[in-house]
């Protein structure tokens, strides 16, 4: 009995444990490769160096701009982005004659990639930071009127009924049914967003030259700083984690009744 | 008075067509309780949404106290047989059982007697914060009837509200539903498919032939007013009475047959 849970134990593992020792090698194996001469150090510099580089960007107050430019055209576009997909989602949802109108058009316009837009954005907008806001916008404004699409599909018409025969207003059904009902799925379409915000935001500044990270990456490589592009592409990295992170820990918290309710059957 | 004259509804998708009910003439008084009996798929979830307001028929009638139903009408609660969906599940109990009378606009201190009232009518007293996911079929389906009854209303359908329920809850709540209905002299419309039940229930059963649905025949159930799960269900006016309604569902089913 003990023996055979020891074995299953060491078996599964500490998930944290492995992912951190998983991260250790593989940073360890980064720092071999350039150093044992297998790569040209010009192309991949050891780890030691990028975080030596990583370390000297956190004490230059141009990185911070960068970072905050980012983080703020992140965070306006993907607000824009919610609130606009919410609202449509809502309206386009809950009017069937809307939906079918609509249906094809949005089938057309979602495919198109944001980066597709860049020439329009530069003709519109220039290397302002409005140029990354288009491109954010577009891109997450989909991600999330989608999702609320699927959201109000999926009301219970037993539930919407049940509102009816108590007389609720129309208003009363959007904000006790309709939107409950389409909460979870909100928040899908919002994590979903604010991943492909980061995304958007990181491209436009790289290719538009719009201020940000992205700029920061662009002008380390035509500088020939190989080692502050690498560091500088860590923290896009460790951005994106860290905004994954924040989304799940919200989507928990706010809908433990969900997680709940999923898993069961319903009569 | 609930009254339904003529009432057909025919269900149109794209070109086929369902004729769920035929032609339904009954009429039920204030402060009876009757039930509607029929086999599965005879249409009476068909005309309880007409009845309540939630479906146009095709043809026919609804009026409660004279006045024609286009549209739920105020006063009436619906209980349905799916209480697990009726619930809304991101709410605790006290929040469903209040959310109607917040639409209703009832004052806030009278809002909280009649949820505290109507809980303890149906014995769920301590349950307020419990989310219905957290609670048993049979107490979900209580939360939804205390629901109805906080709505104070003077009518009150009733679709097989006990059918997914185990025997025992079901002999509970409806020994709970004939006593709210003398306590609180609501109109009660109670369909089912299950006919003991609405002999055990009503003071008038109305039987509903199979598709495509006419009123069969209606019957009064004269049993003492007095209902005991035992006594009552082996009393031979009892046994009688059922088996009318058997025959009746029987020669319904055999004349749709023909
Ligand atoms: N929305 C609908 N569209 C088309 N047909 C329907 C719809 N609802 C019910 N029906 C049909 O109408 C008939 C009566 O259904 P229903 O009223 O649910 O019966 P019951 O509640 O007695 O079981 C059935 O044949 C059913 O398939
Ligand atoms: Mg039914």
């Amino acid at each position: 009995m003990t023996t055979a849970r020891r074995g299953s134990s060491v078996q599964a593992g500490n998930p944290v444990l492995l992912g951190v020792a998983g991260l250790a090698g593989l940073l360890l194996i980064l720092e071999l490769v350039p150093r044992l001469g297998l790569v040209d150090e010009k192309y991949l510099p050891p780890t030691s160096t990028i975080a030596a580089a990583l370390a000297d960007e956190a004490g230059d107050p141009a990185f911070w701009t960068a970072l905050s430019d980012t983080l703020v055209a992140w965070a306006i576009g993907l607000a824009i982005a919610v609130g606009a997909g919410v609202l449509a989602g809502l309206v386009i949802g809950s009017v069937p004659v809307l939906r079918a109108l609509t249906a094809s058009t949005i089938e057309f316009l979602r495919p198109i990639p944001s980066v597709a837009l860049i020439p329009l954005a530069v003709l519109m907008f220039g290397t302002a930071i409005e140029s990354t806001l288009l491109l954010v916008v577009y891109a997450s404004f989909w991600q999330v009127l989608v999702q609320v699409l699927y959201g109000v599909a999926d009301v219970d018409p037993v539930a919407f009924e049940t509102a009816r025969s108590f007389r609720f207003s129309a208003w009363a059904r959007i904000r006790h049914v309709l939107w409950p009902t389409a909460l979870p799925y909100v928040f899908t379409g919002v994590r979903l967003a604010a991943s492909v915000a980061l995304v958007l935001a990181i491209t436009a500044e790289l290719v538009i030259g719009s201020p940000g990270l992205g700029q920061a990456i662009a002008v380390a490589q035509s500088s020939d700083a190989v080692p502050t592009m690498y560091a500088l592409v860590v923290v896009t990295g460790i951005l994106g984690v860290l905004i994954n992170l924040l989304a799940r820990t919200g989507e928990r918290r706010l809908l433990a009744w969900h997680q709940s309710v999923r898993g069961e059957v319903t009569v | 008075m609930l009254e339904v004259k003529g009432l057909r509804k025919v269900y149109r998708t794209g070109t086929r067509e369902v004729e769920a009910l035929r032609d339904l003439t009954f009429t039920v008084e204030n402060g009876d309780l009757v039930c509607l009996v029929g086999p599965s798929g005879c249409g009476k979830t068909t005309l309880l949404r007409c009845v309540s307001g939630l479906l146009d028929p095709t043809s026919g009638d609804v009026r409660v106290d004279g006045k024609a139903v286009d549209g739920p009408p105020p006063g009436m609660a619906v209980v349905f047989q799916e209480y697990g969906r009726s619930l809304f599940p991101w709410m605790n109990v006290r929040d469903n059982v209040e959310l109607p009378l917040k639409q209703k606009k009832v004052a806030k201190a009278r809002r909280a007697e009649l949820v505290e009232q109507s809980l303890d009518a149906v014995g769920l007293t301590g349950s307020e914060s419990a989310y219905p996911w957290q609670l048993s079929g049979g107490m979900q389906q209580r939360v939804a009837i205390a629901r109805a009854v906080a709505y104070e209303p003077q009518t009150l359908l009733m679709d097989e509200p006990f059918a997914a329920v185990d025997a025992q809850t079901r002999a509970d709540l409806e020994d709970l539903v004939r006593q709210l209905w003398k306590r609180l002299g609501v109109t009660i419309l109670f369909v089912t498919h299950d006919i003991d039940e609405s002999v055990y229930l009503g003071q008038r059963v109305v039987m509903l032939s199979s598709s495509p649905t006419v009123v069969q025949d209606e019957l009064i159930i004269d049993l003492p007013e007095a209902r005991d799960q035992l006594t009552t269900r082996a009393d031979p006016a009892f046994i009688a009475l059922r088996t009318r309604v058997y025959e009746q569902i029987q020669a319904a089913k055999r004349n749709a047959g023909q």
